[in-house]
């Protein structure tokens, strides 16, 4: 018997308000506000008490997904990426930066944003950056 | 007072399945419940938490499992509440109760700022109470009003909604799993702010007889509505109508609980 709450921060927006993901027995079965964080302050939007309903939905996507034919394919996370890393490099190679663009997303952290921005100018050396929510 | 109450934890965790307590930890502090060994140095009082939701939910999972809670005078009136509702087995609870500051009090302007223990199987009470602090000013201003300044307070307070359901769910008394907020019969569905008043008359009307007046759900609110003060003057009403105080007495059945039994409609009586 363990219940707990696990501390994290609320993925759906760019706010960053703290979440307590209550916790029983390795299961997340509820989602307090903390009273005492600094920018939330004791209070959450409808999302952020709703965030934990999704970890285990089952429409959610547990292995990435490559494009075979109509359909998809379940993949590897290796696999994946060493196809996103081929493909961008083959575009790269034949069309250059200005033919690659990113998306960030609002569902990743501040840092993780700047990391991926950091990615495309330092690396792909594009500017073409933007946000999931203009998709 | 916390050194004491630890104390007592550590004497009473060996015949508990566990003590719900707020613990704090370098990233912050929340629930958590206290089994045997674990370090109560971590255990504080601070800040306030919904630790009789807790305790129901750990109670529902574990129906056969003893536990124990740190609570403040409002915690143990919700408890008193959710008793009587069957969300929680006083029989299987030890409430370690504690005082609250004058401080405190007059924060939440709580009438009761510390547990009544009498009628509770296992309980006791840590620090020496304090007298209840004065009322919210702003229920005395609100009945000031004219029936028309009362709409417009309500409509300009009712506008700012953004329909979190955080004072739903914070509240240690909202326990229903269907909800009448989420029945579009009473509240018409994608609409910000909630058509007025439905959303927030029809809690009121539910907190009737059972709000303790922890303030959780004022707290938690992100538009600072001041909703205590709807239920404040439920809880008045109650009072003066049907002679009855929510969380005050856990023998006294809730005046608007009906039970059937023996073929029989029970209740009735009180509320004649
Ligand atoms: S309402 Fe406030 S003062 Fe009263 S018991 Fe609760 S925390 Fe203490
Ligand atoms: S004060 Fe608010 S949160 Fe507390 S019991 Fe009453 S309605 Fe529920
Ligand atoms: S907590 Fe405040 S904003 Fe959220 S639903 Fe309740 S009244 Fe509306």
């Amino acid at each position: 018997m363990q219940y707990e709450n696990v501390r994290t921060t609320c993925i759906y927006c760019g706010c960053g308000c703290a979440i307590n993901l209550q916790v029983l027995d390795g299961e997340i079965v509820g989602v307090f506000p903390d009273p005492q964080h600094p920018i939330s302050r004791g209070s959450l939007c409808i999302k952020g008490w709703n965030v934990a309903s999704f970890v285990r939905h089952p429409d959610r996507l547990a292995t990435p997904l490559v494009r075979q034919g109509e359909g998809f394919r379940e993949a590897s996370w290796d696999e994946a990426l060493q196809l996103v890393a081929e493909r961008m490099g083959a575009i790269y190679a034949a069309s250059g930066p200005q033919s690659i663009g990113f998306l960030a997303s609002a569902k990743c952290t501040n840092e993780e944003n700047y990391l991926l921005q950091k990615l495309a100018r330092t690396i792909v050396r594009t500017n073409n950056i933007d946000h999931c929510a203009r998709l | 007072m916390r050194e004491q109450i630890c104390k007592l934890v550590a004497e009473k965790l060996p015949e508990l399945a566990g003590v719900v307590a707020l613990r704090q930890t370098a990233v912050g502090t929340a629930p958590y419940l206290f089994r045997e060994g674990d370090d109560l140095s971590q255990l504080v009082l601070e800040p306030r938490y919904p630790l009789p939701s807790v305790v129901s939910m750990l109670q529902k999972r574990y129906p056969e499992a003893r536990f124990g809670v740190v609570a403040r005078g409002c915690d143990a009136r919700a408890l008193v509440e959710m008793a009587k509702r069957n969300q929680i087995d006083p029989e299987r609870l030890y409430l370690v109760g504690f005082t609250c500051s004058a401080e405190q009090a007059a924060e939440c302007y709580c009438a009761a700022p510390a547990p009544d223990t009498a009628g509770w199987p296992q309980a006791m009470v840590v620090g020496v109470p304090v007298a209840g602090a004065p009322p919210n000013p702003l229920v005395a201003q609100y009945e000031e009003m004219s029936l028309a300044e009362r709409r417009a307070f309500w409509q300009q307070q009712f506008a700012k909604c953004i329909k979190c359901y955080g004072c739903r769910n914070i509240c240690p008394e909202c326990f229903c799993e269907a909800c009448a907020l989420e029945d579009p019969l009473w509240v018409e569905a994608g609409m910000l702010a909630p058509p007025f008043p439905m959303f927030h008359l029809v809690r009121a009307m539910h907190m009737a007889s059972r709000c303790v007046a922890c303030r959780q759900c004022e707290l938690v609110c992100p538009a600072h509505i001041p909703l205590t003060v709807l239920y404040d003057l439920m809880r008045r009403d109650i009072g003066e109508l049907l002679g009855y105080e929510p969380g005050a007495d856990i023998a006294a059945a809730p005046p608007l609980s009906l039970t059937l039994a023996d073929g029989m409609v029970h209740g009735q009586d009180q509320l004649l």
